[in-house]
Parts: structure tokens; sequence; C-alpha cells
């Protein structure tokens, strides 16, 4: 089977500023979601306490919140976690207050409702830890875009470079506009997703731009735009074939992974989305009107190699 | 014609033969276990074995395999039935020999332990359990230090007749004021620290001349890390009393602890075990008195207290304490004259006391008394005395007879290397744990744990056989080298998971479904590039080695991005996400060998040696 029988010719170039408009309205509205909604920052990050308890039959909610209610525990967010015979219990944190004591607590009171209720998982964060997860959390996105940026710029050239970190970078602040709007829970997971996302991204990118290196070594004549959409066009079923196998396995593990991984799964299937078309139509577009051009790669290639010059 | 040299293949055989070793004995699952470990702390020896294998033999209670590892016997069963009936029959008739926690073990051969192969080590998301950080409390480690240097400087300057304004404590360091500059010379030379550790600097006030007293920056860092180092060691001496199979005590960033115990499935209890706290006192042991009688008559003289020893004799110490262990500096275990003993350090308000009660006391013993205070869970027993949920056990750790007057340094003989060792250890512990808090704490229940596994095992077979059927749809011949590629990566993987023995979470199963999208990307970028070759006009042996060759650079860029992100995520990441990290890193590393070797291998085997070759199946 193959669904690119022909190379595409779609020019991409051409319509380059409808895409930064979508591209700056979605990055705007983002950030705008940050800070007028936030994100629904998990206790890895705020600190607090989340229980897991699973109930022998469906869980009444109301029951649970009354029950914690009456033991004191008033700003006690109660949700249904996964299957209906599941419910988080989730309390932040308060100076001074034995965490360990809390969970106890919190366990006979439900016990109350239920004897038989079983506490299946118990996660108590202290503020100051989680205050330290969130700077270290910044600091390897920080670092992952330093390192990655170092690397395109040694590996192609530095407008190349630039746009391809500035590419990247769209595709985090997304996946953070679409935690803001959704409200699914951002913990630990989701960082790491994206930071996984951010290397897939930047995969997408460096393949199209290994064979733009290549194209204007070969198509001497053609304007750099043309170079670009054929570079594109050239590896377009790659980038959609490859994404479509890696959505393929993160939607099933969106489906089967549990709450757990809920959001982690939505940010790698976001990010893969995102990623792939920041790959195709801002990554090239941004170096095109940072003026790449053939010079730019060419001098380059002639000072590591000597052996291009030979047919 | 492209030639494919024959030390690949070998290669690539030779690899896959490793990394398949290396995965199998993740195949045989585990079992129901017991961990056996000898109450005095003793290694396992092949005598104790046979013991408890004959108790067993003698009960009928069927044996599937035993070893030891770790200074443990390790005993597996066929099911958790006949688990619970060893533990049993051992804890009826082993005579309080032995510590015995449940755990599971392998059912991989025994050969393959023996020659170390052992299945992946699951993280405690995946196994239950719970996973604690302390953090120690390093400011006031050191701040105690500061409070015992002022009453050492007071000491010191009494002793040595140097007659002083005022020792008065500014931050962290101590001010010493002094009459005249006569006094400064005699000062400085008694306060000098032998091993440098302290720094003096003097200078002129009004109220006359002045020393500060500083700790070196090495020295406070020596004594934060000792601090650590120190509730790291009593950490672990609990959480073995707790009897638990694998457990993990270890420092995380400085003044961190991380504390994993698998299996374990209430919290409160282990926070509860881990987090009593223990004190010290020096007492003198009445001799007068008999202690047998006083036990048997429940009337204890007065000014006398009847206690324990460890191993369960009474003892009656007087009721003066001479020193308690906030006087207690240092205490270390070593070897004099071939012989273990134990070096006490006391500050020198403690030696002083030492000194004045043991100078008419030569000839007659003394007992240095721990004592535990710990949070009781409902319905325990206190084996001490009890004050509401509080309980209070004390027992002496140690009675030695005084050889001769002690003072501010002092050696406890008599003993064992172990005992030394372990007198040292409480001592210490008993002293001089600086405060320590739990920041964070999770725990998993052991149902959640194998909900969890049993999710990521059908993630990851519906996600293979969806990418297995959609490279053999889309690729047809090739797409199969692709899965077959796709299927030794993932073996691969799990192979060098189970040698490295990183513990592996959930996040890390997820990022072994999330890596077969990314472990075909090669193939794809290859068979792209091949299809491009042919649709150029190519022929088709052609067009392999062009796409093979073009593809190459790309695949290499294009991974290097992503090891990037692996590699930072695992520089800071902890727990769960280092686990991603790890697996994201190695998938990429076992991906560029399989695809970019090991495809090629195969493709060669298949069309390469073929003289004709007009149709590709791609």
């Amino acid at each position: 089977m193959e669904f690119f029988h022909k190379v595409t010719k779609y020019p991409f170039m051409h319509t380059r500023k409808v895409w930064y408009g979508v591209s700056g309205v979605a990055i705007i509205a983002s950030i705008v979601l940050l800070f007028v909604h936030g994100l629904n920052l998990g206790i890895d990050f705020t600190g607090g306490v989340v229980l897991e308890f699973a109930y022998p039959k469906a869980a009444n909610i109301e029951r649970t919140r009354t029950a914690l209610q009456e033991a004191g525990f008033h700003e006690a967010q109660v949700q249904n976690f996964g299957d209906e015979r599941s419910v988080a219990v989730r309390l932040l944190p308060t100076d001074g207050q034995d965490v360990n004591q809390v969970s106890k607590a919190v366990t006979d009171a439900l016990k109350k409702t239920d004897p038989e209720v079983e506490l299946r998982r118990a996660e108590v964060v202290g503020p100051q830890v989680g205050e330290e997860l969130t700077n270290q959390g910044g600091l390897a996105i920080l670092f992952t875009f330093v390192l990655i940026g170092i690397y395109t710029w040694w590996r192609f050239q530095w407008k190349m470079g630039v746009s391809a970190i500035i590419a990247t970078l769209h595709d985090p602040l997304i996946i953070l506009g679409f935690f803001a709007v959704s409200d699914i829970p951002f913990d630990l997971a989701v960082l790491a997703a994206i930071l996984a996302v951010i290397g897939y991204s930047l995969n997408d990118t460096v393949v199209v731009f290994d064979r733009v290196r290549e194209n204007f070594h070969s198509m001497r004549k053609a304007s750099p735009e043309e170079v670009m959409d054929a570079s594109i066009n050239q590896t377009l079923s790659r980038t959609i074939i490859t994404s479509g196998a890696t959505l393929l396995v993160v939607v099933v593990l969106l489906i089967e992974g549990g709450e757990t991984l809920r959001g982690f799964s939505w940010a790698l299937t976001i990010g893969i989305l995102v990623g792939t078309y920041s790959s195709i139509y801002v990554a090239g577009a941004l170096a095109l009107d940072m003026k790449l051009s053939a010079l730019d790669l060419i001098e380059q290639k002639k000072d590591t190699s000597e052996l291009d010059a030979l047919p | 014609m492209y030639q494919f040299a024959k030390w690949k293949y070998w290669l690539i055989i030779i690899v896959m033969v490793v990394g398949t070793l290396f995965a199998l004995p993740n195949v045989f699952g585990e079992g129901p276990a017991l961990q056996l470990s000898r109450n005095d702390r003793a290694a396992m020896d092949q005598a104790s074995k046979d013991k408890v294998l004959g108790l067993l033999n003698a009960d009928s209670v069927p044996v599937e395999a035993s070893y030891t590892e770790k200074d443990r016997l390790v005993l597996r069963f066929a099911d958790t039935e006949t688990q619970s009936k060893a533990r049993e029959t051992i804890a009826k008739r082993g005579n309080g020999e032995f510590l015995v926690a449940l755990s599971s073990a392998s059912r991989a051969p025994d050969w393959m332990r023996a020659v170390g192969l052992k299945p992946m080590s699951l993280g405690l998301d995946l196994r239950g359990g719970v996973h604690f950080v302390y953090e120690v409390d390093t400011v006031g480690a050191v701040d105690q230090a500061v409070d015992r240097m002022e009453r050492d400087a007071r000491a010191t300057l009494r002793d040595k007749r140097v007659p002083y304004a005022s020792v008065t404590r500014v931050n962290d360091s101590i001010r010493v004021t002094l009459r005249s500059q006569d006094d400064l010379t005699a000062a400085q030379d008694a306060l000098r620290s032998p091993d440098g550790s302290i720094l003096l600097n003097t200078s002129d006030s009004a109220a006359g001349p002045t020393i500060e007293m500083t700790m070196t920056p090495a020295e406070v860092k020596r004594r934060q890390d000792v601090a650590v180092q120190q509730n790291i060691t009593t950490l672990r001496n609990r959480v073995d009393e707790l009897g638990i199979s694998e457990p993990i005590v270890t420092r995380q960033a400085v003044n961190r602890i991380v504390v994993q115990l698998p299996g374990v499935q209430d919290p409160n209890e282990a926070i509860r075990v881990l987090g009593a706290t223990a004190t010290l006192e020096f007492r003198l042991v009445d001799e007068t008195n008999n202690p047998y009688e006083a036990a048997q008559t429940k009337r204890v003289p007065i000014g006398s207290k009847l206690l324990n020893t460890r191993d369960g004799r009474p003892i009656l110490v007087k009721r003066d304490i001479i020193a308690t262990g906030e006087q207690l500096s240092d205490a270390s275990s070593g070897f004099a004259e071939g012989s273990p003993q134990v070096n006490v350090v006391l500050d020198s308000r403690g030696g002083q006391s030492m000194m004045e009660a043991t100078r008419d006391n030569v000839g007659k013993r003394m007992a240095v008394v721990y004592i535990e205070k710990k949070q009781l869970a409902e319905g325990e027993r206190c084996e001490g005395t009890r004050n509401g949920a509080l309980c209070t056990e004390e027992e002496v750790i140690s009675d030695a007879t005084i050889q001769s007057v002690l003072s501010d340094r002092f050696r406890i003989t008599g003993l064992q290397a172990t005992e030394a060792r372990e007198l040292a250890l409480l001592l210490r512990s008993g002293a001089l744990a600086a405060p320590q808090t739990i920041v964070e704490q999770r725990s998993v229940g052991p149902s959640l744990g194998q909900d969890n596994i049993d999710r990521g095992i059908r993630a990851m077979a519906i996600g293979l056989l969806l990418t297995f059927a959609f490279m053999a749809v889309y690729y047809r011949a090739f797409g199969w080298i692709a899965n077959l590629v796709l299927l030794s990566n993932l073996i691969l993987t799990v192979g060098l998971l189970s040698m490295l023995q990183a513990s592996l979470s959930l996040p890390g199963i997820a990022a072994v479904v999330f890596h077969m999208g990314i472990a075909v990307d090669a193939n794809i970028l290859i068979y792209e590039r091949i299809r491009e070759e042919l649709r150029n006009g190519n022929s088709p042996l052609q067009s392999i080695n062009v796409g093979f060759e073009k593809a190459f650079a790309t695949i290499a860029d294009s991974n290097v991005t992503t090891l990037i992100a692996g590699v930072v995520l695992f520089a800071f990441g902890t727990g769960t996400i280092r686990s991603f990290a790890i697996v994201m890193t190695l998938g990429i590393i076992t991906s560029l060998f399989t695809s970019v070797v090991g495809s090629r291998a195969l493709v060669h085997a298949i069309w390469g040696t073929r003289r004709k070759l007009d149709h590709l199946s791609i």
C-alpha cells in the first residue's frame, strides 16, 4: 500500500503567512489561557495529598464528600478516578500539618462510610519538594532547548538552528495551552512527556532540514522557496507515516494506560500532532524568512569536505 | 554491488543472543517466596540453611527453590498457601532465630540465577510498596554543633584557668571576650583545636580583646554529611527491623534520604517504626541488690530502676544519670591491640560529670541505657512505659566494668567486633541523629500495582499488534522486516533493562510503548528513501543501497535530538520519571543498532544476494 504514489507538490511555503497567523493566534491563546486560567497542577508541583480509594461497589461521591466534611476536611476535592469504583481525594497542603496523620484520618473517615473501602494509593508531597520539582522541571526544559539548539546550530547552520528551536518552542506552549483549557491534571509525567515531545518534534524538523541541505546542493537553480517546498514534499510521506505510526501507539496508551497515564498520553498525542505541523509549516517557513539561501549551506560544506566537488 | 561485511552478521548474532539471554528471565514470572535473615544479623550460612530446610521438610512443606542472596535465604514456593504454611512453621519452630519477610522471587531456572541473569526490577508503582523522602535538618545539626562548641569553650577556659569576661554565641560563631592581652594568648592556646576544624579570629572591642570561634566551611560540610550519613545508617537499621525484602535506603541530593519499601501496604506502620526517636543515658549499675529477685518480686529498691539488657537479662541501674546522649559528641568502633572497642567522646560537661562519677567507682559497672520513643499503633503492645499513644522503651545496650577514672574520652572494651559496631551505631543513633521530616511519601497498594502491570502489558501488546499490522500492510515484505527489527529492538531493550537492573515504572512501560512508534521511524525513513529511488527509475538493488546510505545520516541526526531530551530527563528526573528517561535513552540506542545494522543485514540477506531482481515487495 502506498498513500503517496508520486511526490506531492503542495506549495507549503506560499501560504506560510496564513500559518504564521494560525500559530501566532494559538500561541497567544495558550499564553493567555496559562495566565488567566492556569494549569491544574498536580501535587507533584503544589504539594499536598492525593489518596485513591477503591470501593467494593460503585462509589458514592456525595457520601464520601459528606464523610470528609464531617471529619473536618472542608477543602477536600473528591472525584471519580478512572472507573466508578475508584475515588481520588485531594487535599492541599496546610502549614504545620502532619501530612501522614492526614492520610490516616481520611482513611478512617471513609472507613465509616464503608468498612471495605481500600486505600489503593497515597501520595504526599511536601510544599518544599513541589517547589523544587517545579524549578527542576523548568531547568530541564531550558537545558533541553539549549543543548538541542547547540546541536542543530553545529550540525546545520545558525538560521536553521534558530528556526528549529522556535518551531520546537511552539509545541510545548500549545500543549500547555491544551492543559490549561482541558483542566487535565499536569503532573511530573506530563512534564516528561513534554520533554519527549521536544525531542520528537525536533526529530521531524531535522529530517526536513537534512533534505533541505541536500536539495540546496542538487537544485542549484531553484529559489530557496522552491527548495523548501520540494524538501517538505519529499519528506512528507515519511513525516505523515511516522506520525501516524507513533500516534497509533500513543492513542493505545490513552485508551489502555489508565488514569495515571492519562495526562501523559494526552501530552504525547497533542505533541505529535502539533510537532508534525510545526515541522512542516513553522520550521521551514522561519528559515526561509530568515533568508536562508544556498550560500549559507554550500559554503559550510566546502569547509568540511573536499569530496563534494567530485562528480 | 554493495558488499555487506561478514563480521556485521556475526556482531548482530552475538548481540541478539546476549540480549535474548538477558531478557529471558522475564518470561518465567514470579512465585511467592520468603526471605529469611538471621536474628543476630550474621550471614545466612549453610548450617542455618540446612536447619530451615530441615524444619520445612519435617512439616512436609514443599520448597520449590532455595538459595542465599545477600546474606539472606530465599525460599520459593508453588503457591501462597504453601508460603504461609512455611512462614508458620518457621515462626513456630525456628526459636526466634530468623526474621521472615514475605516476598516474591523469580521462577527462572537455577542456572540463570547462578550466572547472574535476573528479571527486570519493578518499581514501586508496579509491585506495590511505600516510598518516602526524608529531609534531614542539616542546619539543626550544625546548630547543635555550635552549641556544643560554646559549652566546650567555657569548660576549656575554666579547666585551663583562663579568666574570661564572657562567652556568647553570635549566629554560627562563638565570641569569647577576655580581660587582658595575656589572657588572650592563653585562651588562644587553650581553644585551638588539634585538627584545625575551628578558626580563631582575634580582634579588639570596647569590652576587651575578643576571639571569634568559627567552624571552617569544610567542618560545617563534614558535620552535615555526618548527620545525613548517621540518619541513613539509623534508618537502614530500622528498616532491617521491619523485615522487608529488598529495601532501599539511599541519599538523594545533599540532605535528602529516600527509603523504598516494596511490598509494605501500610505506610503508617512503616513511618512509625522508622520515625522512632532515641536517646541515651549513662548510669551506674546497682550491684548491691539482686536484679533477678527484683524482677521476680516486682519490688525495685529505692534509688534504682529495673531494666532489661538486649539479651533479656534483668539489670538494676541507679536513678542518677551520669551523662545523656545530648552530651555525646562522637562514638566510633575500632580495634586496639587486636580487640574490638567503642571509642566514646563526650562534650566537656559530660566529661566533667563522667569524671566525677567514675572517680569513686572504679571497678564497678556502668550501664548505657538506650531509650526509644515511638507512636503506638492501635492495639499494639508497648514493651516499656506507656503514656497515651506514646511508648517509651528502655533497654541496657552495654554494661561494662569501669577500669579507671574516665573523662570526656573513653572506650568500651570486651565486645565482639559486630557488637562493637552495633553499639557505636546505637550510641550515635541515640545521640547524634539530626531531626528529619518526611517531605514526600508515595504508596501504592499491591492490587493497584498489579493493575498497572496488566494495563502496561495490554497497552504494549495492542500497540505492538497495531504497528505490526500497519507496517505489514503498508510496506509488505519490507514491513515484516521492520516488524522483526521492532521485535528484536524490544527484546534488546528488555535485555538491557534486566542487565542494568534499572527499576521499571509505569511511565517506563509507557516509554516502551511510545518508543515503538519512534523505533519504526528509522525503517520508515529508509523505506521511503528506497521507494523514492525506485520512482526515480533506479534498479531495485541500487535503490536499496542508496536508500540505506542516504537515510543513515538523517536517522543519526534525528535520533540525537531525542537522545538529548532523554539524557536531560535522566539528569533532572527522579523516581518514576527517571525510568521513563532510561527506557527512552536505551530504546534509541537499541533502535539505532537494530534498524540501521540489523535491518540492513536482513534486507541484504534476502535481496542483496540475488543475481537478478526486478521487483521489490515494498
